[in-house]
């Protein structure tokens, strides 16, 4: 399909990334493309000038602090999530990536892009919510980072701004997570997800069912199901499940990911 | 933009736009019309490539990302009629009917038995996960890729 006319920029450091940002209002990050190129081929999206993240090695890379933390550049694909020994700190990353699409999106897809597109049917959202994920954001102004709670604004807006960039995902240590999902065929479009992680009490994220993740925490998975009610969800209807088949799904996964999580 | 993409081993230089797809690039302005524009959506898989030795759908890359790069398409895999042992394999398992997923279905499995050349049946299958099919129905191209596994 033949794109709307764009410019094309491809930065060697953030600086210069965040310059060809803030010089024009219709510039926007291209990252992995696989979300963004189709969205352009639909104009749901016609931006100005595409700036290429590709070459930023500074976006690149996990490392795994001494204290289990893990420090994830945006533009790690999903693939080298998966293959990464250092992320198998947190086995929950590599799992839920590997339900992503298929191996060529997985291929290509990114970590930021998934998290700064914010689709809400993409599983990240509410895993990094679910597992008290930090997003740090650089612009021209310096360094900002927030919590995953905060960082997911509506359906396809974050925090991070037109002239900002998501330079870090930092992710603390755990192992005592879950995440469950139903899609369209498997790892197909997604109508229901819900990650959850146990770290004191029971934190569990659902996404699908709202404009960004909905959080809730609860003591035990005997009364997530209550505390999914309690929520009062009003999931929006489409072609694939009605308001209340997501609503009767976000009970049944966040009680999934929740016994996933606890180890049952 | 002046690109210059080596493609199965010859260097292409063009000048292309940079809302120019790879999958445009390849079949419009180099004339290699193996790989197929199936849905244009990023769902289907027949326009699948191997770029960098990375196998990834070029309807979701731009001809200008793949600047400097090698890319391999299923022009690149027979030595002149000399099929590779999955091709033949393809022909002697009945995997194809219409043909049209068969250039992103030979890609994938061959990226796949290149990185695993003893895939489980599980592996096989994920590994094709991206590429639909409309005739066969899967199950020969499944024997045909399982035949040249180790």
């Amino acid at each position: 399909m033949l794109l709307r006319e764009v410019e094309y920029v491809k930065p060697s450091s953030i600086a210069e990334a965040l310059t060809n940002l803030a010089a024009n209002d219709g510039a926007r990050a291209l990252a992995g493309g696989q979300t963004l190129i189709n969205v352009m081929k639909a104009r749901a999206a016609s931006p100005d000038v595409l700036v290429d993240l590709s070459g930023l090695e500074e976006l690149k890379g996990i490392e795994l602090g001494s204290d289990g933390t893990l420090s994830i550049g945006p533009m790690t694909t999903y693939t080298e999530l998966m293959d990464s020994a250092e992320a198998r700190a947190r086995p929950i990353l590599g799992e839920v990536c590997s339900k992503i699409a298929d191996v060529q999106v997985r291929n290509r897809g990114t970590i930021g892009g998934n998290l700064c597109a914010n689709d809400p049917t993409n599983h990240l959202p509410p895993l990094m919510a679910a597992i008290g994920a930090e997003l740090t954001i650089t612009g021209a102004g310096g360094e900002r980072t927030v919590p995953a709670s905060d960082f997911f604004l509506g359906v396809y807006m974050t925090a991070v701004g037109q002239t900002e960039l998501l330079t870090r995902i930092t992710i603390p240590a755990g192992k005592h997570d879950g995440f469950a999902a139903v899609t369209l065929g498997v790892d197909g479009t997604c109508i229901v997800n819900a990650a959850a992680s146990m770290n004191g009490s029971l934190r569990i994220a659902i996404g699908c069912v709202d404009a960004v993740p909905v959080l809730i925490e609860v003591e035990s998975p005997d009364t997530v199901r209550a505390a999914v009610r309690a929520a009062a969800l009003h999931p929006p209807d489409d072609v694939h499940a009605s308001s209340e088949y997501r609503a009767h799904l976000a009970e049944v996964l966040a009680e999934r990911a929740a016994r996933q999580a606890v180890g049952e | 933009m002046n690109v210059a993409v080596t493609v199965n081993g010859t260097v292409y230089e063009r000048d292309v736009e940079a809302r120019k797809l790879l999958i445009h690039f390849l079949r419009d302005d180099i004339d290699l019309t193996g790989s197929h524009i199936g849905c244009d959506t990023g769902n289907c898989g027949a326009c699948s490539v191997i770029l960098d030795g990375t196998l990834v759908k070029s309807c979701m890359v731009l001809a200008v990302q793949a600047n400097g790069s090698k890319v391999e398409t299923v022009e690149g895999l027979a030595d002149g009629e000399q099929l590779t042992a999955l091709q033949q394999a393809f022909t002697d398992h009945h995997a194809l009917q219409c043909g049209y997923c068969t250039p992103g279905m030979l890609m994938s499995a061959t990226s796949l038995l290149r990185s695993n050349p003893s895939p489980s049946d599980e592996e096989i299958r994920k590994a094709l996960q991206g590429n639909i099919c409309r005739c066969t129905g899967y199950w020969n191209i499944f024997e045909a890729v399982k035949s040249v596994a180790r």
